[in-house]
């Protein structure tokens, strides 16, 4: 079967600074991938010229087998959930104008918008009477809820999110992240996240992939990580969630 | 009793056209404005490269004293129209309407370029790329993203722009554009206060009304209210179309319409409501054009812009025929006589018969203590004294000619309009002044006039002059022949101290009657 998304050697620069050096990564259908690393490590790069944001400079995106190059942006992006690192929601709209927006942009009528909008706020665990709310008139776990639904509510096979529970405390970050597993599972997506907390890495994702300075240096499963890997960087990393897992059990008792 | 309430009243019936055509011309401007100023400031806003020269552009504009920038238009623009008449066989006129609405357009510019850029560029990053995220076109960012959320700061600058192009409107009248304006320009030079009132309140209401208008548009369009910003639009909408209802008027055909020029002073209105009521007389409809620059008057008259005016011989002499010399007043007259002909086309119909020459003036108990009688006498004493001249004395030819004749080297030079430069002798602010001949408040102010033994300054006899179309025009020439020498200088005298005196003052028009009662027929 075709993989989903296939970067093959994909560079960037930026003025002159690398960004990424050649990367490749074939992410299969229905897979979770957690993209980490410190930052300036090129994660988010990375994640934008899957679907377009950023335009590599060399190298190849393919969509469902489909090159990317070719393809028309703004199109491509409409077929593809964006869950974004500050949100985004547009001020001046309302919940539900902004989770209809793709829908909008696709030309779809109105009722078929309305009755989509509804079933995503069901499906982000959020009360129906936000709809007519401004974005300003919601806590940030609702905010987000709203961002994960704007995402997915033109019925995209990809979801790509951003460090997208990164302004959140704790208790909302789990509910959220929990919720959004929940979602891949259920609306069977390819899921590419981007986060800087390696345990939220290793309880969501399938698979994890590790950069430093534009490369990647570790893709594996979280399990396989957790063992160890022969980069000190990598290893360094991955020391965290396991000596947190080791204080919790010894407070514990265990 | 006062009459200057009285001479007010026959005003008011003018103020609905006066009102059209301000609100025609200050609508036209900002619409220009808006849709010249709107696309740039969003290219602008898209590019670094445009944005600075765009903004140092508008914001130089901006610097340019306005009515300056109104007067620049008009010979830019008679350029054009000759240009024109060569390429095409059809010119454009100059005056008027067109130079004022360039000029505006160009000033209403700023502010709108200024807040469409600030909006634009002070819309939240993360918003802009969440539109591209999911999936927006540039142009579908622009129209339900950028320009929504910039709506507000773009609104703003709509108002402040809207308000800066009717105050300035109101400048328009010395090109020669009908405004509110005239009112001011008017009543400031026959010192009729009340009239000068009208003229700034008619104004600043106008402004006042579209602002708040304006700025319903502007909230309904922060709260996405669209009853809020459509009872706005409406309001304007509505407003526009009451105020410019006279104009239809204006626009049906009608016969053929003299159009009488006058410069900007009292002497000039009575006579052009002279010459207007004796073509009228004659059954012609006839338009007045007042307050002209007094450049402006000439160059429209020789462009048939306006069909006739006066004009007095040492201006011409001196301005339209770049003479220095002075050949004494029978030899200037004939040489204009054929100079102009040749030249442009224009026609010396007739010398009025009174002389309304530059004179120095003082206060005559002031030039008595000082032993002052002629300006020899004046310039043993003048780096003692102030001279106050008018607006435009102190860079005319005469003045260059008296100066270097007498040697004259005062103590300090102030510029006044004409009103208060008489106030000026009178309380001392200074002690000679440019006065003219046929001023009436030489007399009533008894002032002396200093004797010119150099014969440094030109004659000024009156003339009437006519546009080179009108030149073989039966009904002008008839309705004007009457004029030839028929106002002696007493009689122009007496009607100018009747609209300049600050008392029991009448209207031009009726001045112009009380002339012409007295014309030497």
């Amino acid at each position: 079967m075709t993989d989903a998304i296939v970067l093959d050697q994909v560079r960037k620069a930026y003025d002159g600074a690398t960004v990424l050096q050649p990367a490749s990564l074939a992410i299969p259908r229905g897979q979770f991938v957690a993209l980490v690393g410190g930052s300036g490590a090129g994660k988010t790069t990375l994640l934008k010229t899957i679907n377009g944001l950023v335009a590599p400079d060399g190298g190849q995106v393919r969509i469902d087998g489909a090159a990317t190059g070719g393809l028309d942006g703004p199109a491509l992006r409409r077929r593809i959930g964006y869950v974004f690192q500050e949100v985004g929601l547009f001020p001046h709209l309302s919940v539900a104008e902004n989770i209809g927006i793709v829908p909008t942009l696709l030309g779809w009528d109105a009722a078929a918008i309305a009755s989509r909008t509804a079933e995503l706020l069901d499906l982000v665990a959020l009360p129906r009477e936000v709809a007519a709310r401004r974005s300003a008139a919601l806590s940030g776990g609702q905010r987000q809820r709203v961002g994960v639904a704007r995402a997915l509510a033109a019925k995209p096979s990809i979801l790509l999110m951003d460090e997208p529970f990164g302004a959140l405390d704790s208790v909302t970050r789990t509910a959220l992240a929990d919720d959004v597993r929940r979602l891949h599972d259920q609306l069977s997506l390819t899921t590419v996240m981007v986060t800087h907390d390696i345990a939220e890495a290793v309880l969501l994702a399938d698979r994890i992939v590790v950069m430093s300075q534009g490369r990647v240096v570790a893709d594996d499963t979280p399990r396989a990580l957790l063992a160890g890997h022969p980069d000190p960087a990598v290893e360094a990393l991955m020391q965290a969630p396991r000596r947190q897992a080791a204080r919790m059990r010894e407070i514990a008792g265990e | 009793m006062n009459s200057g309430l009285l001479s007010l009243l026959p005003d008011l019936s003018l103020l609905s056209g006066r009102l059209a055509w301000h609100v025609a011309l200050s609508a036209a401007a900002l619409a220009l404005g808006l849709t010249i100023a709107l696309p740039l400031g969003v290219l602008a806003a898209r590019s670094p490269r445009l944005r600075w020269p765009s903004l140092a552009l508008a914001g130089l504009v901006q610097t340019i004293p306005s009515l300056a920038l109104l007067a620049l238009f008009y010979p830019l623009l008679l350029g054009l129209s000759n240009l024109a008449k060569g390429a095409f066989g059809h010119g454009f006129s100059a005056l008027g309407f067109l130079p004022s609405l360039l000029a505006l357009t160009l000033y209403s510019m700023l502010p709108i370029l200024r807040n469409t850029v600030t909006g634009l560029t002070g819309v939240d990053p993360a918003v802009v790329e969440a539109a591209r995220g999911v999936g927006m076109t540039d142009r579908q960012r622009l129209w339900r993203v950028e320009l929504p959320l910039a709506a507000p700061v773009i609104m703003a600058g709509v108002r402040t722009a809207a308000v800066w192009t009717i105050g300035a409107a109101t400048l328009s009248t010395p090109v020669g554009q009908t405004s509110l304006g005239d009112y001011i320009f008017s009543g400031l030079q026959t010192e009729t206060w009340a009239m000068v009132l009208t003229g700034c309140v008619a104004s600043a209401v106008l402004a006042l009304v579209v602002d708040q208008l304006l700025g319903l548009i502007e909230r309904g369009t922060e709260r996405r209210d669209r009853r809020l910003w459509g009872a706005g639009l409406a309001g304007l909408a509505v407003g526009l179309a009451v105020a410019v209802a006279p104009l239809a008027a204006d626009l049906a055909p009608r016969p053929a319409r003299y159009v009488i020029g006058a410069k900007n002073f009292s002497e000039q209105y009575i006579l052009a409501e002279l010459m207007a009521d004796r073509l009228e007389g004659k059954g012609a409809t006839v338009t007045r054009k007042i307050n002209l620059g007094s450049a402006v008057a000439y160059r429209a008259l020789a462009a048939g812009e306006i069909d006739a005016y006066v004009d007095y011989s040492g201006t011409l002499w001196a301005n339209v025929l770049g003479r220095k010399d002075n050949p004494g007043r029978a030899a200037v007259l004939a040489g204009l006589r054929t100079e102009l002909k040749r030249r442009d086309g224009v026609v010396l119909l007739a010398p009025l018969g009174f002389e309304n020459a530059y004179a120095l003036a003082m206060r005559r108990d002031r030039a008595q203590a000082l032993g002052v009688r002629t300006l020899a006498d004046l310039a043993a004493k003048a780096p003692g004294l102030t001279m106050g001249g008018d607006l435009e004395f102190f860079s005319r030819p005469e003045w260059a000619s008296v100066e270097a004749a007498y040697g004259l080297r005062f103590k300090a030079r102030r510029q006044f309009q004409p009103t208060f430069m008489y106030r000026a002798l009178g309380s001392g602010e200074a002690d000679v002044i440019s006065a003219f001949s046929s001023d009436g408040r030489i007399a009533a102010d008894d002032l002396v006039v200093l004797g010119d033994p150099k014969g440094a300054l030109p004659p000024y006899d009156a003339v009437l002059l006519v546009a080179p179309s009108r030149a073989d025009d039966r009904k002008l020439r008839d309705a004007l022949a009457g004029l030839d020498g028929a106002i002696s200088v007493e009689a122009m005298q007496k009607a100018n101290y009747s609209v300049d005196r600050d008392t029991g003052k009448v209207a031009p028009a009726e001045a112009a009657k009380a002339l012409a009662a007295e014309l030497k027929e």
